[in-house]
């Protein structure tokens, strides 16, 4: 309780420093002497077919702006970008699209699945999860309704909810779709092994999904095969999922996990040197750069810093998973790095949230921090070697 | 920042397969984005001195090219060229969306120099701004529209200095405009927090079940009296209000002088031994009910566990985070809230207390069968929370 408040201060005042901090992050103002000189490398061309395809929407927009169809297909476009970018602007992007539906009750099925996708960008799960099941009422045959809000009751812990979302996909759209989600929620669930074999075999029987499907799968089977403690079966579902022709900012930042944690940070480095994509993604090249002790360390680590103070400085607290892990690996202030991690668990409470924080009270040699964590892989009976042996840590009685 | 384990489709629905094909061309391309990525904001420095208005607005490129399209040649790269070529409709452009307003009268502001800065997404064009008010009067309003319309997320970030004072302000399509003049609020207005804060002490006291049932277990004789080691009736209100007042308020101080000491970084306690303890205050507040060891000064008793239960709400305003400018503010206001809480409490107990006190009801089944009840639920969570396990 007092330690909470502590670390609340501490939170404070380490924010308000890295907001004194921003206008060092930044050059002054300036008048460049040359016309020539480039300023800003823009994520596409106005030619390229991801802009075309996204101008060729904002038309139908412009021209039937009160029309629901062309709207919330251009907001899930965005949705899609920022998924696949790690840019929150797409969001707001889809927000202003939906603008003359934002607000209201009486909205059709696609504006409600395209709302709820943005709402819990914005981290606002229960409006997101509200706006999916009155979708699924409408249309129940729409899968993305299902998986999504299976998702969101994961990242609330409620796996009771999840399983009921698994089975509506049974019900309403395929048994391949609600076998793969039960393993999912199996493999949180201790019985990791079991869900590994039913993965697998979903995997298999459909072998015709498409590449977003796929690329999902494959991500699952290599966190599942992690939990398993089997890295070399990983790594084998990773490579199979990197090579599809799909981005996934998620996808990225689990195989740059996964190679952090096997010191082989040199191919971190090389995989996304130049990627930069969003702040999941940077905190791992900063991560990498500091073990390496390489030259641009310190200016990612800056810049990594400013751009934590202005996200606070927005206050939506949309970056605090990533914020505590920076606390921990980079800056190496584990009672900020707890604090943040505790902040960020009572939101979500993935099983990656789980352990960030039981790796922040380890460090910071806090065992009542990591007390929900405790109790949760209590519940769950959740196998993960790596999870197993923080717990182990922390209850040991030398702390 | 979105959770990625989302299962955005299996791929095995037709619709699912339609959506997918319908994006297709926006997913296959890997293309690869130049600069990390943060939300949209401007940072908009504005300064007020008497009539005069100076300025900076830092709005990133990449946000002028997605509302004005600044990539001329079309090769995605945006050039010092190609921006200052399109200098004079930014302007236009931007002082469209950002009104200062002094009186009711706005304020022309105009841009004096074109600048560009590196923030950590990206550039970002700087207007340097000048302007006048109408009559030398101080500006009073200021409204900011920019993006909105096209960026729900966009915020403009506003850093004012007036007659000395710094502050900053946040703007969202929410909050377009600030009231500068005297007597509206201010960002936050003290009253703002102070009636939030209060609410949110209002609240606590009425879900914390813990900190009612030790309530509620002092209150219960209150219209009782102990003799001979049996409880009978009081015969007049007088005595029975003067037991109420005296363990309210003693609750009352107990707690604020730790809520205060604890929210200010006095003092400071493990939360396991608050927790713990609060739920044995309510296991012995109870007990006592039908033991009879504390038959007078149950004040005192209130008092002393009152201090702990401190501690217990000063978890709940750390949880909800105090705001650094208005710390005390929000901390009285807190305070306020949990004794209002507690008063509503104790205005829907004692009128039904003091009806039933004669029955033998409210003596056997109220107090003691309601006190059984309270030192067996209290003394789960006193083994839960001291022991750290789940009985419930």
């Amino acid at each position: 309780m007092m330690a909470r408040m502590h670390s609340r201060l501490v939170v404070c005042i380490a924010l308000a420093t890295l907001l004194a901090a921003i206008p060092l992050a930044h050059a002054a103002p300036r008048v460049p002497a040359d016309d020539a000189m480039v300023l800003e490398r823009l994520p596409f061309r106005p030619t390229d077919e991801v802009a075309r395809a996204l101008r060729s929407l904002r038309a139908q927009v412009a021209a039937r702006p009160q029309d629901p169809d062309p709207a919330s297909e251009l907001a899930r476009a965005y949705f899609r970008m920022a998924m696949r970018d790690g840019d929150p602007r797409y969001v707001g992007y889809g927000e202003a699209v939906l603008a003359p539906w934002w607000n209201r009750d009486d909205v059709p099925a696609p504006v409600l699945v395209a709302r709820g996708l943005l709402r819990q960008y914005r981290h606002d799960f229960g409006g997101a999860l509200d706006d999916l099941a009155r979708a699924g009422a409408l249309a129940p045959a729409d899968e993305t309704i299902w998986s999504w809000r299976a998702a969101l009751h994961v990242v609330r812990a409620d796996y009771p909810a999840a399983r009921a979302d698994c089975a509506q996909i049974r019900r309403h759209v395929s048994p391949t779709g609600a076998e793969a989600c039960e393993a999912w929620i199996d493999g949180i669930e201790g019985r990791a092994q079991a869900a590994y074999d039913a993965m697998h075999a979903a995997y298999v029987a459909d072998r015709d999904a498409g590449p977003a499907g796929r690329l999902w799968t494959l991500t699952r089977l290599a966190e599942l095969a992690l939990q398993l403690d089997d890295p070399a079966r990983a790594e084998a579902h990773f490579r199979e999922a990197l090579a599809l022709p799909v981005k996934d900012q998620y996808l990225l930042g689990a195989y740059t996990d996964f190679l952090l944690a096997r010191g082989r940070e040199r191919e971190v480095v090389e995989r996304l040197r130049g990627e930069r994509g969003s702040d999941t993604l940077l905190l791992r090249l900063a991560i990498a750069e500091k073990r390496l002790g390489l030259p641009t360390a310190a200016d990612r680590r800056r810049e990594m810093a400013a751009r934590f103070a202005a996200s606070a400085h927005r206050a939506d607290g949309l970056h605090r998973h990533e914020e505590a892990r920076f606390a921990l690996e980079v800056e190496e202030d584990p009672s900020r790095a707890v604090a943040l991690a505790r902040d960020n668990y009572r939101l979500q409470r993935e099983p990656r949230d789980a352990r960030l924080l039981l790796e922040a009270a380890v460090a910071a040699g806090s065992r009542d921090a990591a007390t929900p964590v405790l109790a949760w892989l209590a519940a769950t009976r959740h196998e993960d070697p790596r999870l197993r042996r923080l717990a182990d840590t922390l209850r040991s009685p030398a702390r | 920042m979105t959770r990625g384990a989302g299962m955005a489709g299996w791929g095995v629905a037709p619709n699912v397969v339609r959506f997918v094909v319908a994006l297709a061309t926006v997913l296959l391309l890997g293309v690869v984005p130049a600069h990390a990525h943060k939300a949209s904001d401007s940072y908009l420095r504005l300064s007020i001195d008497g009539g005069t208005l100076s300025g900076q607005w830092d709005i990133a490129l990449r946000d002028l090219e997605f509302a004005l399209g600044l990539d001329a040649n079309g090769d995605g790269e945006i050039t010092w060229g190609e921006l200052r070529a399109r200098h004079a409709s930014i302007a236009a452009y931007a002082l469209s969306r950002l009104t200062v307003r002094a009186a009711g009268e706005s304020c022309p502001l105009r841009v004096i120099e074109h600048q560009v800065d590196d923030h950590s997404d990206g550039a970002y064009a700087v207007l340097r701004l000048s302007g006048d008010c109408a009559g030398g009067r101080a500006a009073d309003a200021i409204e900011y529209r920019l993006l909105f319309d096209v960026d729900r997320e966009h915020r403009g970030l506003l850093n004012l200095e007036r007659s000395g004072a710094v502050s900053t302000v946040v703007f969202s399509p929410e909050r377009p405009v600030l009231d500068l003049a005297p007597g509206s609020s201010a960002p936050v207005s003290a009253l703002d927090a102070f009636v939030q804060y209060a609410i949110e002490g209002v609240w606590h006291i009425w879900i914390g079940i813990d900190h009612v049932l030790f309530l509620v277990s002092l209150l219960l004789p209150a219209v009782l009296v102990r003799t001979a080691g049996h409880w009978q009736p009081v015969a007049a209100l007088r005595p029975a209000l003067r037991e109420v007042v005296w363990t309210v308020t003693a609750f009352t101080l107990a707690h604020s002088i730790t809520l205060a000491l604890a929210a200010l970084e006095v003092v400071s306690l493990p939360s396991r031994l608050v927790e713990s303890v609060i739920a044995l205050s309510v296991v012995l507040a109870a007990a006592n009910n039908l033991a009879g060891w504390v038959t007078h000064a149950r004040w005192v008793v209130a008092f002393v566990f009152g201090l702990i239960h401190g501690f217990g709400f000063a978890s709940v305003l750390a949880d909800l985070g105090l705001p650094r400018e208005q710390l005390l503010v929000a901390l009285v206001g807190f305070n306020v809230g949990v004794e209002l809480g507690q008063l509503a409490i104790v205005a829907a107990f004692l009128p039904i207390a003091w009806r039933l006190r004669r029955s033998g009801f409210y003596r056997k089944v109220v107090l003691v069968g309601g006190s059984i009840v309270i030192v067996l639920l209290a003394s789960v969570w006193f083994v839960g929370r001291a022991f750290d396990i789940s009985l419930l």
